[in-house]
């Protein structure tokens, strides 16, 4: 953390820009590139060429250091550096990589800036380069924001371009050939007589040579791999179980714990553990943070045995109720609490008359809960810190580690692992704080700690709780003025608060999904206002756009439904980006938009732009004697170039799942403190027989490649929305939809 | 207590109450088979007892002395061969993180197994008790449809 207290000290502060959890600040001292941490391990028969590439007689190892949450980075990160190098997919292992200052993420800079540009591309121009120094200089390597295609696109496709040349510069030098008569393919180089030299053969030569820089990137039709259907490498162990997540690490000698804490997350005030440590297997019990752990020799007497222990837990440091939540929220729609306005075109405030719209609008707290439950094995000794699970910020659980062992960050040694879904759960560090407060005080002994599902939701920081004041005047048959103002709890000050980083500044997450909307509306505002006093709270995949893209988009389709227009066609009207305006214009033609979808049926169009990427979904949806029949849904995103296209199927297949389920049956409330919902009975998302055809379309006219693990999400919301006021009538302004409908 | 797990005999000592999940996970070392709630709402934990999908973690080891047990390792049968589910899961990319495809495979390949040209209405119902947070339901519809093709061809 010292780091990140050196960067904000200093007073280069952007916003409180953390971006998918981590802190970036302003810019000071760009110098020298990172390090290559892959240069401490090589022999004089292996080589390396940048932090990426290995390369020894044995094989091939290619460094994929963005998590792979599940949303296929592994394989993303592989295919652009096989591209340039010649790689073939079945040539080379992938390993995630050690945290390491080289491996920064250069994408939450350009994510920052894209948000930013939605204000003024002036501020967009400053804030690039300077966003993207500091990333540097603090050497933040994180997976998150959709930022990692970003990150990685131009970065690894160099990266493999360098070592394919360097490889050349090898063979030329053993063959007395220049290099412009070699050719490259499948791992090998070719000389102009057809031999060929093995890049593994050529590693010992190859590593004492300088690699070669700035070769210039294939031109796109040229690409074999990038833009490809291609099988992804993990896709046939996840088919077979053989894949190895964090929860199926087992080490010689390691004792199994679990742990309960504080449902209200306040202290631990007493405890009666006397009937667990009767139990067989159970070898003890270990204060933690606001809590206990209980260590066995197996998962399952853990588990038991942590039943069996009563505890006295201190109060909650914020609201008790659910009731005082919303009231604390509602009463923030204040001069003092107002923390941003995000947009400010014309004169959404003098807008009066008799056309005037007004409407408020709910969304709840919710639970990431990834089917993985959270875990950690950890091993302390006096030398050494070794961490294996996975998660998106290696370099922070490097530093919090040795924060409660006393080590140096560098004797942390951290294993990322694949991961069972993360949505933004592994962006926190409870779990691992918890381990390491288990094994320093078992030091020698390797601690497999495992949540149970009930400890996990408990301890779960959920997506923020929000609610939206609309007004809007429509005159003519158009929407003419629309005011927005957005109070919830602030994301990144409560991210950055457990992150020891100061709270306040603007948090751009209050108005995302909404600020951001590619509309010319002649007079249109959005304000976001902080509210205190609540749960802490956390990234939940899209962040801020989760609801603000549902306040708007909801809130638009009342005001172009008062206004007696077509919600697809008024939105048109009012687009005037023409990459959105494709967008829109492709999810109403593959839906057939305009046709009369029958009785007791309706379809519901929404655009949400998040992450820099915009995303057209249309519902149609049939009220049943059941209840209410999701049928199909119309899928179209333009994340500019693509390198995954099954990837991006699944994405946005896998985000409009997400979005609608959780916007149908999903929340979180407090009572006495604790999160009432303690398992999936309760916060499923949505299930098999509810799902929908979802038909997809990626268009590419964006210039920039951006992410899609996000934007996919906040237009769900509002299209089912939209959908059941087309089929019913009915108005939806509270997420979720249950709560006033009921779902076949 | 014994148990045949993949075809080969295993003697148990957990205590009665221990769930079969934990069996396979922390005694036989067989992780393909997931921990995910722990009470019957996920289905992560599925495997095959006696020829029928159950959840692994209802399962107490004491009620299964002799009993027959499928997890993913043991549904393809020896070798480097899959089983039709695997092949169509793997054809049709349907996982993302993939936690819970051992749970959906082995609940896909009960149901291909019972019904093997099931009706949509079959295949939403029967599935929906396994849950996917990533997601990927329209492709494990697609992909049962797909090893339903297979098995019948």
């Amino acid at each position: 953390m010292s780091r990140l207290k050196t960067l904000s000290r200093r007073g280069f502060l952007i916003g409180t820009t953390v971006v998918g959890g981590a802190v970036v600040f302003g810019s000071y001292l760009v110098a020298r590139p990172h390090d290559n941490p892959l240069a401490d391990d090589v022999t004089d028969r292996q080589a390396t060429f940048n932090p990426w590439v290995k390369i020894g007689p044995e094989g091939i190892t290619l460094i994929t250091p963005h998590a792979d949450l599940g949303q296929g980075t592994t394989h993303m990160q592989a295919i652009l550096l096989a591209e340039e190098m010649d790689l073939e997919l079945d040539q080379f292992t992938t390993e995630f990589g050690e945290p390491a200052a080289a491996y920064y993420n250069r994408g939450f800079a350009a994510e920052g800036a894209a948000v930013m540009a939605a204000l003024t591309p002036l501020e967009a121009a400053t804030v690039r380069g300077p966003m993207g120094a500091a990333l540097k200089v603090a050497g933040i390597q994180g997976t998150g924001g959709s930022t990692a295609a970003a990150d990685s696109f131009e970065k690894l496709r160099q990266a493999g371009a360098s070592a394919r040349e360097t490889l050349k510069l090898a063979a030329s030098g053993r063959a007395g050939i220049a290099v412009d008569q070699l050719t490259t393919e499948r791992g090998a180089v070719v000389l102009p007589d057809g031999t060929r030299l093995a890049y593994t053969d050529l590693a010992a030569e190859a590593g004492a040579l300088e690699p070669v820089q700035d070769v210039p990137l294939r031109p796109s039709a040229d690409w074999r791999l990038v833009g490809q259907p291609t099988e992804r490498l993990d896709i046939l162990d996840k088919s077979t179980g053989r894949t190895v997540y964090g929860i199926d690490l087992v080490a010689e000698g390691m004792v199994h714990a679990t742990v309960v804490t504080n449902p209200r997350r306040g202290e631990m005030l007493g405890y009666d553990a006397a009937a667990a440590l009767d139990m067989p297997g159970v070898e003890g019990v270990v204060e933690v943070t606001n809590g206990l752990a209980v260590l066995a020799d197996s998962t399952w007497r853990a588990f038991k045995a942590a039943r069996a222990i009563t505890f006295n837990w201190g109060p909650a440091p914020y609201h008790t109720e659910q009731a005082d939540h919303w009231a604390e929220v509602a009463a923030s729609f204040t001069d003092d609490r107002l923390n941003a306005t995000w947009r400010d075109d014309g004169d959404a405030g003098a807008a009066g008359g008799d056309d005037i719209i007004e409407a408020e609008y709910r969304a709840p707290y919710v639970a990431h809960q990834p089917l993985e439950p959270l875990n950690a094995l950890v091993t302390v000794t006096d030398e050494a810190v070794e961490i294996a699970t996975g998660h998106q910020l290696p370099r922070f659980v490097q530093s919090i580690a040795a924060g409660i062992t006393g080590h140096d960050p560098d004797q942390v040694r951290f294993d990322n692992q694949y991961a069972g879904g993360s949505f933004g759960h592994r962006l926190e560090f409870e779990h691992i704080k918890r381990a390491c407060e288990i094994a320093n005080q078992r030091r020698g002994t390797p601690i497999k700690l495992t949540y149970t599902r009930e400890e996990d939701f408990a301890q779960d920081f959920p997506r923020h709780i929000a609610m939206a004041r609309g007004r809007g005047a429509v005159a003519q048959g158009e929407v003419r003025a629309l005011d927005l103002q957005i109070a919830g709890a602030p994301v990144f000050a409560s991210q950055g608060s457990r992150l020891g980083a100061a709270a306040g500044g603007p948090d751009n997450q209050l108005g995302a999904g909404a600020y951001s909307a590619p509309y010319a509306l002649p007079d249109f505002r959005v304000r976001g206002y902080a509210v205190p006093n609540l749960a802490p709270v956390s990234s939940w995949r899209s962040v801020g756009a989760s609801v603000g893209g549902f306040f708007l988009e909801t809130f638009l389709d009342e005001l172009i439904h008062a206004a007696g227009a077509d919600p697809v066609a008024e939105r048109l009207r009012l687009i005037d980006d023409p990459v959105a305006r494709d967008v829109l214009s492709a999810a109403a033609e593959m839906a057939g938009w305009g046709r009369d979808p029958g009785p007791n049926r309706g379809l519901g169009v929404a655009l949400v732009r998040s992450f820099g990427v915009d995303v057209a979904e249309i519902a149609e949806v049939e009220q049943t004697e059941q209840g209410l029949k999701i049928h199909k849904v119309w899928a179209v995103a333009d994340p500019g170039p693509v390198i995954d296209p099954v990837n991006i199927e699944n994405h946005i297949q896998g985000g409009v799942v997400w979005g609608m389920g959780h916007a149908m049956s999903c929340e979180i409330t407090y009572a006495d403190g604790m999160a009432q919902q303690s398992n999936y009975h309760q916060h499923a998302g949505m299930r098999l027989r509810q799902t929908p055809e979802i038909a997809v379309r990626v268009l590419q006219n964006r210039a920039r490649i951006a992410g899609i693990g996000e934007p996919p999400v906040p237009p769900a919301p509002p299209a089912l929305a939209n959908a059941i006021f087309a089929a019913t009538g009915t108005r939806l302004r509270e997420m979720p939809f249950n709560k006033s409908v009921t779902f076949a | 207590m014994k148990i045949t797990v993949n075809g080969t005999e295993h003697d148990v000592t957990a205590e009665a109450d221990t769930p079969l999940l934990w069996v396979l996970r922390d005694e036989l070392g067989l992780m393909g088979t997931k921990y995910g709630c722990g009470i019957a709402q996920c289905g992560a934990c599925t495997v095959h007892l006696d020829g029928f999908a159950a959840r692994a973690c209802q399962q107490p080891i004491g009620s299964l002395e002799g009993a027959d047990v499928v997890t993913i390792e043991g549904l393809a049968g020896d070798g480097d061969t899959l089983h039709p589910v695997q092949q169509a899961w793997v054809e049709t990319q349907v996982a993302q993180c993939g936690y819970c495809q051992s749970g959906q495979i082995m609940q896909a390949a009960s149901l291909l197994a019972d019904d093997p040209a099931p009706s949509d209405a079959t295949i939403d119902a029967t599935m929906s008790g396994n849950l996917c947070r990533c997601g990927t339901n329209v492709r494990i519809r697609q992909a049962i449809r797909l090893a339903a093709d297979k098995m019948g061809a």
